[in-house]
Parts: structure tokens; C-alpha cells; sequence
């Protein structure tokens, strides 16, 4: 009772990365509460997901296995969280901020009335005043999140309501085991107990999932364009520069936007969070919403025509000049004292 | 009988243009200097209503936004786009409300409209990012919900075929009316149909509008009345709506300053580039 309870995303039988992510962040969450760590897995074949979750600290794995749960869609998923979250009456509850977490989060807390927080990039215990009710609550997760373009950081609090609820991107926390030997118990659940045949409404059709080719958040050098790169051509030359250093091309939001990069690629706030060694800023702007996803990198590079570019205050080299003139003089110097 | 569709719509201030003039000196945002515009995803889904609209012929879109008196120009927005009407949600009952809050709101505000056949809304609003009403409004009213929807492929007397659009891939989904559908960001943009809607709805008026209007001689009989609904006009319990239908609180808000480092400056002359290579071979950065 009054657990951590993570939902497990689940993709062809592994266990996505963002949910790993938030097992290790759940794990000190409840060092701190001095609770147990829970984790749900929905889908079908689960068999080796105790073995993929239990050293990241699990306590208890409750799995849910059968065929109509996967692919995932959103009504059963729900009614199972809804019903399992009635029945456990976790404290917090953590999800993914991705296309699946997004979907279920707000529709679960909604059904139980319990406040949810999209895109923390910061989870902690704390207490919290309210000072017109004259009530203290000790113990209360702090869900710290951007908002405004990125431009404020809020603390929000769900001080009466249970579970707290909170989405956090893929990449913003730390992925690591607790103890290689951790065994925690497995509850299967029978499904009819927590979701209705009715539940089973949306026909998945066709689907594409691709496997990630990108791995932006674990590349050591990354080139990023923004919207003064000026065109998805003009970005060609990004690619020539990471091929030749081993890198990783990133972009704004704005050069997404404009069509110039996909939206895998997209480092900001409302994309991935990366710290390299070396992040290379073509054409980017600064707007605060991107400088939180890349500020931790070791060394920035700006290039830029606009001298009094935001994102130059941060750099520690700022190139005044087009990404046309400076990036094949970059190659052409590299190539010609790396050997 | 007719196909009703109403979209979800959000007037927002325009953060993805926080540019160095909306900056003060000490590093927080200028609010009044952002432009309060229509939530760029919300006409992505006023997009796809206006296409199924002339698809079906026999079909309304009803757009639905909560806001402050002056949110009425997303009503006068839609209609010159070529919404049939829409209703603005507005008093100070709701003010405070978060996401839960505001969609309890929502919800009230369509199950007084009527029947619903299809909700469209953006995928989420640029000032929170959240993603969450759509979905909450949903289940409220016990609708599904499609979200991340890119294209409305098909759509009969009881079903919806959507293409969605998902971080890694895609997806078609089929589902039962009604339902709740979210746009995303990638579906077609939204063009305004016809030049002889927009001078119609350019002096289309909430009654309150009307009432503070400088001007003496509105002819409210050649005006188009846009219907502003206050708490007292929806089914609610008072308890659901603003603050104290709002789970999350506010603990504090800090504004994100990055601290300045000293810079190094260089130009694009090849003496500069290659100087900078150099160091950042012998260094270890690369290569």
C-alpha cells in the first residue's frame, strides 16, 4: 500500500528505455519514502520482463498478459491502471512522456480525479505550505517542470489527491540497476477483474513502429541546425560534419518545424535531453526551451551569422559566420591535422 | 441527420516566438510582448473538421474555447475559416483551473451542445505542453479517444479510420462514434476557405463585446452573436471547476536564467577555423 508504482512501456517483449529510466528514479523515490517500488507491465508474452525490470530494484512486477493488450491502445490499458491503482492506492505514479504515456496518463488521472504533470524533467520529496488552508503536507513528490516555451520552471503539487501522478521524457533521467541480484515478487492479474470486454473498442489496423536508428541522448558529439540553417539542403552539410567527427545530428524545434530535420531529432525541452562532449549549435537561436536540453553539454560551439545570437552567452567558441562558409572549413581542417 | 463536430480550441500566448524583444534585461519574459494567437494544433484539428465538413455536406463544426472576454476572436478566427459557429466558455469560476479542471469545464459545456458526433482538439496547447485535455474531456463524457492523429482516412455512419502519428512510427486505427480525436502538428495546415466569410465574421460579437463596443452603431441585426457561456449556463457542481477542481497546485515558479560564460570569438576566416580544430583535436574533443 501507498507504493511507487511505474507503468512499463513495452515494445516487442523489451522494455523501453524511458521506463528503465524511471525504475531507477522510482527506486530512490522510495529509498526516500521508505516504500516498496512497483511496476505494471500490459501486453502479451510477457514472460521475460521480471527477468528485463527486477534489478533495477522492483518490488512487486503485477502483469497483466493477453493478446488483445498489445499493441496498446487505450481504453483496456486504462481500466487496468485505473482499477489496479484503486485496489494498491500507490502514492505516485510514473509514466513515459511518449506517445503511449501522453495517451494514458491525463485519461487515468482523469478517471480518478488525481492530478498529473506531462514532461517533468525533475522528481522530488519535499513538503508544501498551503498557506490559505493553514495546512502543512510533509513528503509530497515535487514535480518540476518548463513551461512557457521553457522560460519559467515550475514546482507543482498534488497535495490532497493519490496517486501523484507525473510523465517524464525518454533521456531526461539516469538509467541505472540497483543490484544485480534484486528479486522482487510477480503478481499476475486476472484480467476480466480490471478491464471490461467493452474497453475493447479501437481496431489496430496497421502499424509501423521503427526501431530508433538515432541514439542522440548517448552520442559524445552533436551537430544541431536550427532555423538559420535556412533549408533541409543547407542541412546536408550537418550530416557531412558528424559523418566526418562521429557524431550525431540534432536540431531546434524551429528547424523541425520548418520542415528541415525529423522530429526524432528535435533537442529542447519538448524533445530530447543531451549532454555530449561536444554540442555544435548551426543556426540556433537560443531560445531558453532548447538551451535546458543541451546546457550540461562539456564543450558548445556556436556558429552563427547574428553575433548577438542568445545561445552565443552560453557557448565556449563562438564562430561569427554562415553554416555555408564555416562547416567545410571545419571538414577541411579536421581532415587535414586529424591525421 | 446532420453529422455534428465540435472542435476544441485555445487562444494562447505565442511562446514559440520568445525572441530576444519579448526578453527583459534581467533574462525573464516580457509576457505582453507575445502575441495571443490561435493554438497552432487546434487549426490543424479545425483543418480536418472543415474537410470532413465538405466531404459529408449534411455536417456543423461547432468550435468551443474557455477563456478570458477577449478569446471570442478564436470563435471569429474559426468562423472565417469556415467553422458554422462556435460557443465561448467564459467567468471567473473557472479561473485557476488546471488541466482537470478545465476539461470537467469542457466536457459540461459539450454535453449542453447537443449531440456530439466527433470532438477534434489539437494535440496540445503551446503555452503547457500537456497534451492532457483532450484525453481528460474524453473521459468525462465516456468517449474513446484517437490521439496523435495526422490524417482522417475514413469516416461512415459509426466508425472513424485515423492515420496517427507516433514518436516512432505509425499507425491506422479504426474506432466507434462518437469519439474524441487529437491533432497533431503534422496534418495539414489550415487555409481560410472564402474572402466573403472573413468580412461576414469580422464583426461577429460576443454580447459583452457588444455591450463595451466604442462604437454607437452596431447594427446588431447584421452582426453575428457568438454565444458566451458562463458557468450558470452549464450542468456542473461547483466544487468541480477553477482552483478547487484542480488537483495540482502552483508550489513556486522560477524564470530559467542561464548563466553566461566567457566566450571565446572567432570568425569564418580559415586561419580561425583551423585554429580551432587544431585545439579541439589536441584536447581530445574529437578525433
Amino acid at each position: 500500500m501507498n507504493n511507487i508504482i511505474v507503468y512499463l512501456e513495452i515494445e516487442d517483449g523489451i522494455v523501453g528505455d524511458v521506463s528503465l529510466e524511471l525504475l531507477t528514479k522510482g527506486r530512490q523515490l522510495a529509498n526516500q519514502q521508505k516504500c516498496k517500488l512497483e511496476a505494471v507491465a500490459a501486453g502479451y508474452q510477457l514472460d521475460t520482463i521480471g527477468t528485463q525490470v527486477f534489478h533495477y530494484g522492483v518490488d512487486t512486477l503485477y502483469l497483466a498478459d493477453d493478446k488483445r493488450l498489445y499493441p496498446y491502445t487505450t481504453l483496456p490499458h486504462t481500466s487496468l491502471l485505473v482499477n489496479l491503482f484503486k485496489e494498491e492506492k500507490p502514492q505516485i505514479a510514473l509514466m513515459g512522456a511518449t506517445s503511449i504515456g501522453r495517451d494514458l496518463g491525463p485519461r487515468v488521472s482523469s478517471a480518478l480525479f488525481s492530478g498529473l504533470t506531462a514532461d517533468c524533467t525533475s522528481l522530488e520529496i519535499g513538503s508544501y505550505e498551503d498557506k490559505k488552508a493553514g495546512k502543512v503536507y510533509s513528503d509530497l513528490l515535487y514535480q518540476i517542470r518548463p513551461a512557457f516555451g521553457g522560460n519559467i520552471v515550475a514546482t507543482i503539487v498534488n497535495p490532497d489527491c493519490r496517486p501523484q501522478m507525473a510523465t517524464v521524457r525518454e533521456g531526461v533521467m539516469k538509467k541505472e540497476l540497483c543490484d544485480p541480484a534484486y528479486k522482487g515478487k510477480t503478481k499476475k492479474l486476472n484480467l476480466s477483474d480490471y478491464v471490461p470486454d467493452e474497453d475493447f473498442v479501437i481496431e489496430v489496423i496497421e502499424r509501423h513502429i521503427e526501431k530508433s536508428k538515432l541514439n542522440l541522448k548517448n552520442s559524445h558529439i552533436i551537430i544541431t541546425g536550427g532555423y538559420g540553417v535556412g533549408s533541409a539542403d543547407n542541412f546536408k552539410l550537418l550530416y557531412d560534419l558528424a559523418n566526418v567527427l562521429g557524431g550525431e545530428v540534432g536540431a531546434s524545434r524551429a528547424a523541425v518545424d520548418a520542415g528541415f530535420a525529423e522530429h526524432e531529432r528535435q533537442i529542447g525541452q519538448t524533445g530530447v535531453t543531451v549532454r555530449p562532449k561536444l554540442y555544435i549549435a548551426c543556426g540556433v537561436s537560443g531560445q531558453i526551451q532548447h538551451i535546458a536540453g543541451m546546457q550540461e553539454s562539456a564543450m558548445i560551439i556556436s556558429i552563427n551569422s547574428d553575433p548577438h545570437a542568445p545561445i552565443n552567452a552560453i557557448a565556449d567558441y563562438v564562430i561569427t559566420g554562415t553554416v555555408e562558409d564555416v562547416i567545410p572549413k571545419m571538414i577541411k581542417y579536421y581532415k587535414k591535422n586529424s591525421k | 441527420m446532420s453529422f455534428n463536430i465540435v472542435v476544441l480550441a485555445k487562444q494562447v500566448p505565442d511562446t514559440r516566438n520568445v525572441g530576444k524583444d519579448a526578453m527583459k534585461a534581467d533574462g525573464t519574459v516580457n509576457r505582453s510582448a507575445l502575441a495571443a494567437i490561435y493554438n497552432p494544433e487546434d487549426l490543424n484539428a479545425l483543418e480536418q473538421a472543415l474537410r470532413l465538413k465538405s466531404k459529408i455536406g449534411d455536417a456543423t463544426v461547432q468550435v468551443l474555447t474557455m477563456g478570458p472576454a477577449r478569446a471570442a476572436e478564436i470563435i471569429r478566427e474559426s468562423m472565417y475559416r469556415g467553422a458554422d459557429g462556435g460557443f465561448l466558455l467564459s467567468g471567473r469560476e473557472f479561473a485557476g483551473s488546471d488541466t482537470l479542471a478545465t476539461s470537467y469545464a469542457l466536457a459540461a459545456a459539450i454535453r449542453k451542445m447537443g449531440k456530439v458526433d466527433l470532438i477534434l482538439s489539437g494535440r496540445q496547447a503551446i503555452d503547457g505542453d500537456t497534451a492532457q485535455v483532450g484525453p481528460q474531456v474524453a473521459e468525462k463524457l465516456g468517449f474513446p479517444q484517437i490521439t496523435y492523429a495526422e490524417e482522417i482516412i475514413d469516416l461512415d455512419k459509426d466508425s472513424i479510420t485515423v492515420r496517427r502519428r507516433l514518436e516512432r512510427g505509425v499507425e491506422i486505427v479504426r474506432g466507434p462514434l462518437p469519439i474524441l480525436v487529437t491533432v497533431n502538428g503534422s496534418a495539414a495546415p489550415c487555409r481560410p476557405r472564402h474572402a466573403k466569410l472573413t468580412l461576414k465574421y469580422k464583426n461577429a460579437k460576443t454580447i459583452s463585446e457588444q455591450q463595451t463596443s466604442s462604437s454607437d452603431y452596431t447594427d446588431t441585426y447584421h452582426t453575428y452573436i457568438i454565444p458566451e457561456w458562463g458557468a450558470g449556463d452549464i450542468e456542473h457542481e461547483p466544487q468541480w471547476l477553477g482552483l478547487s477542481g484542480s488537483p495540482t497546485k502552483v508550489k513556486q515558479i522560477e524564470n530559467v536564467v542561464f548563466t553566461a560564460k566567457e566566450s571565446k570569438q572567432l570568425t569564418a576566416v580559415d586561419a580561425d577555423i583551423e585554429e580551432l580544430m587544431k585545439e579541439l583535436i589536441a584536447n581530445h574533443t574529437i578525433g
